[in-house]
């Protein structure tokens, strides 16, 4: 934790200074939109190329569309990494733990139990059967 | 088409002489609350001051008090539970049927954890974080105001089972597929679901405004490392809140849409997985367990310094405790379910993290122990209450690390030694971490003490009656004894039991001292009275300002130079004979308007509620249109706040010095 940031009372608004160096929120916007569309199109032209090796499409989507959250946090949602936005990285942070735990887990736990219901003869031991 | 859908006159369970025992007597309760406010003709007051009020400390107040009154709801059901199951042994079948048993255990369950500890344990911050932080208010006011009213919505409905219908026979966790409508057509079930989601989105609110208000809204100079632990433990409390209460909402949504649209999330046809529903719950209800101690945690780490005379031991390592304790209370949920049928590895690995998880708690009882180590300790009523959960909370802790372990858990697995384990740390960690909150903070919120000889009679018999009651659940269960059991065969768990139900009694014998020392504490308020603001030697900002403190809560600003700021300033005063008349000029203060949309929101959100759970669809659509109205008309308020001119702030403090000089 650094002092300048101990000494930054909360609640503060970022001084003049700060907001004469930041670029005009259009432009932000823009290069934003920009970059967003662009990213949509590459996408839609991976998915239906015929130049890319068949198993590299799913992995270029993938690519791209976590591309597309870093672009939507930094231009739409402000997230920088200085210090004012450290709180909103902290929420990030934290959030994206979570959601990677509880799904991560979930899966995890569902399919080991799905697993062990098979039957030995490899037959789900389908409640339905029962009824 | 029935323009009451499923509700008409054999709703109402007139042929239970217990059930409408307990409707006469609460009814009787509300008329006679009613008809005492209209004698003193305080409603206007009552509407004013309260009931829209927007003021922290007043919500505070107020979540408490719903808190206490589900409390004595809550345990009225557990003396029935007890007194059925010291009955209800061989030929005998008690006086509860099964149907109505079933209701008990599942009111009980879901009220204390939900309508009770959350309410208190919520209300205590509201209460103290803002005053601890140094600032007027929570982030969003109005918002907070919605929050309380929309609990107190939840609590209003699992009430109104009690008259109307039946209450949830599935447990306050509602497993599928016996919480489906092939095995629950009642609308027992429908009550659970509404006055879950309801009160739900009410605390997800206060979970929002309190992350805000602790990163956002602090006194100048007061950094991270310089919040008091309360506020830490109620930051982690909040982000867990925010984090998981979204999981049950989910949940619970596709319960209900189970119930009510014919899906199959978790039915046992058409492809429905109610292995995931367990999953999912647990997700949400392990953090939850962990949001009603980490407050709990901070309310000790206040009172212990406080009454020790000394510094917390090791802040820093309070603060790193209660941080890995959030994060990792995300991991250990699987073991709820250990026994459902995951392989060795998937227990293996929940066994291991819910042992770790006992390491950082481990670490805050050695702080404690360190921080009354060497200091004066006065054995003041809340200084008991943390005594007596330190050694029990240990107990509790221990027989959880027990359990942990994948192999005991199955043999531990729905027994009374789980009951007996989990309200171990509940009671032992929460009840008495709320108790010790209200007893420590009461001369703050009305400006006199609570009557310290009730207080401690209170404690005794808390404290003994609860080992009375629960370690026999200990034995009953490595005895073999199964949870929720209306009725048994096994004549030798009865004096257990009956030792069990006799423990249940000293409780009772508590909770009646503390309503004694409640009244007999209004009663001698003048005696009782504190001028100070500070009647402990407090440390921390909430000390520093008037008691009852103003709307305003601080006539300036404070300036925070370290931890303890209140402590600290205290001794700089002493020590430079300062008079503490400020030079600065008082300034006028804008404080939040009053609004009634909290209030108006939550009575649209009961009607919603009720509407659904009886399928009274023209209903539901009347308060759904109702909420929307109340919101426009919030959001087109044109003012939203009201000066307090500077003289006004001026005669507060002048009147309050003159007090202490007095």
């Amino acid at each position: 934790m650094t002092e300048a940031r101990q000494e930054r009372a909360p609640g503060d608004r970022p001084s003049r200074e700060m907001h004469a160096s930041a670029p005009s929120e259009f432009l932000v916007y823009t290069i934003g939109l920009v970059v967003a569309v662009l990213l949509t199109a590459t996408s839609f032209w991976t998915a239906n190329t015929t130049l890319l090796w068949p198993g590299g499409v799913f992995l270029g989507l993938a690519v791209l569309a976590i591309a597309q959250m870093g672009i939507h946090l930094v231009f739409f949602l402000h997230i920088s990494s200085g210090p004012e936005s450290t709180n909103n990285v902290l929420a990030l942070a934290f959030g994206a733990l979570i959601v990677f735990v509880v799904i991560a887990g979930t899966m995890w736990i569902v399919a080991d139990m799905n697993i062990n219901m098979m039957m030995p003869s490899g037959a789900p031991m389908s409640m339905q059967m029962q009824q | 088409m029935n323009l009451l859908g499923k509700l008409d006159w054999n709703a109402i369970p007139l042929h239970e002489p217990i059930i409408m025992g307990a409707t006469g007597f609460m009814v009787l309760v509300v008329v006679v609350v009613l008809g005492f406010v209209t004698a003193k003709g305080a409603w206007l007051y009552l509407w004013r001051e309260w009931l829209t009020s927007v003021d922290h400390k007043r919500i505070g107040a107020m979540y408490c008090i719903l808190a206490l009154v589900m409390m004595l709801r809550g345990f009225s059901d557990a003396i029935m539970i007890r007194a059925q199951q010291a009955l209800a042994a061989g030929g005998a079948q008690g006086y509860l049927p099964p149907e109505h048993f079933n209701q008990i255990f599942s009111a009980h369950g879901t009220i204390m954890i939900l309508f009770m500890a959350m309410p208190f344990v919520v209300g205590l911050m509201n209460f103290a974080v803002p005053l601890q932080l140094g600032v007027r208010d929570v982030a969003f006011p109005t918002l907070n105001s919605v929050s309380f009213w929309l609990t107190a919505s939840g609590a209003l409905l699992v009430n109104i089972s009690l008259a109307v219908g039946e209450f949830s026979k599935a447990t306050w966790w509602g497993y599928p597929p016996l919480s489906e409508m092939q095995y629950s057509p009642g609308v027992g079930v429908d009550y659970y679901l509404w006055s879950l989601q309801i009160s739900g989105i009410g605390t997800l609110l206060a979970g929002i405004n309190f992350v805000t208000t602790i990163l956002k809204l602090r006194a100048p100079g007061m950094s991270y490392m310089r919040m008091p632990v309360f506020c830490w433990t109620a930051l982690a409390a909040n982000l867990l809140i925010v984090a998981a209460f979204p999981v049950l909402t989910a949940t619970l949504a596709m319960l209900a849409l189970d119930r009510y649209l014919g899906f199959h999330f978790f039915t046992l046809g058409g492809q429905g997985n109610q292995m995931l529903y367990s999953n999912l719950f647990w997700v949400w209800g392990h953090p939850e367990v962990y949001i009603l101690i980490l407050p709990a945690f901070g309310v000790f780490s206040e009172v212990m310094a406080t009454f020790s005379g000394k510094p917390l031991f090791g802040y820093r390592s309070m603060v790193a405790a209660t941080m890995t304790i959030c994060i990792l209370s995300f991991l250990v949920w699987l073991h709820h379910f250990f026994t459902m049928g995951a392989s060795a590895n998937v227990n293996g690995f929940f066994g291991v993290m819910s042992m770790i998880i006992a390491l950082p708690t481990g670490a805050k009882v050695f702080n404690w122990l360190f921080t009354m180590y060497g200091g004066r300790v006065r054995l003041s009523v809340p200084v008991l209450w943390s005594i007596g959960f330190m050694v029990t909370f240990v107990i509790g802790g221990m027989t959880g690390v027990l359990m942990a372990v994948p192999p005991a858990d199955f043999q531990l697995h729905n027994s009374v030694f789980l009951v007996a384990h989990f309200h171990n740390v509940a009671i032992g960690g929460v009840v008495f971490g709320v108790m010790a909150g209200y007893n420590y903070w009461f001369p703050k919120a009305f400006g006199f003490k609570l009557d310290e000889r009730w207080g401690k009679a209170s404690f005794w018999c808390w404290l003994v009656g609860f080992y009375v009651a629960f370690m026999p659940l200990y034995v009953l269960g490595l005895m073999g004894m199964t949870r929720r059991m209306q009725h048994y065969d096994n004549l030798s768990w009865q004096p257990w039991l009956i030792a069990a139900a006799f423990g249940t009694a000293i409780i009772l014998v508590g909770v009646v001292c503390q309503v004694v020392q409640l009244v007999v504490s209004i009663r001698n308020r003048e005696e009782l009275s504190d001028v100070t603001g500070d009647p402990w030697n407090g440390r921390t900002l909430e000390w520093a300002t008037a008691s009852p403190p103003p709307a305003w809560n601080f006539a300036f600003q404070p300036k925070v130079a370290g931890l303890d700021a209140f402590w600290s300033s205290k001794y700089r005063a002493q020590a430079t004979k300062d008079e503490p008349t400020p030079t600065c000029k008082y300034e006028p203060v804008e404080m939040p308007k009053n609004s009634a949309t909290g209030f108006v929101t939550a009575f649209f959100a009961v009607v919603i509620g009720f509407a659904l759970i009886w399928h009274i669809w023209w209903l539901a659509s009347v308060g759904v249109f109702g909420a929307f109205l109340t919101l426009l008309a919030f959001s087109f308020r044109r003012h939203n706040e009201i000066e307090v001119p500077a003289e006004e702030i001026a005669r507060f403090v002048r009147s309050h010095q003159a007090g202490v000089a007095a």
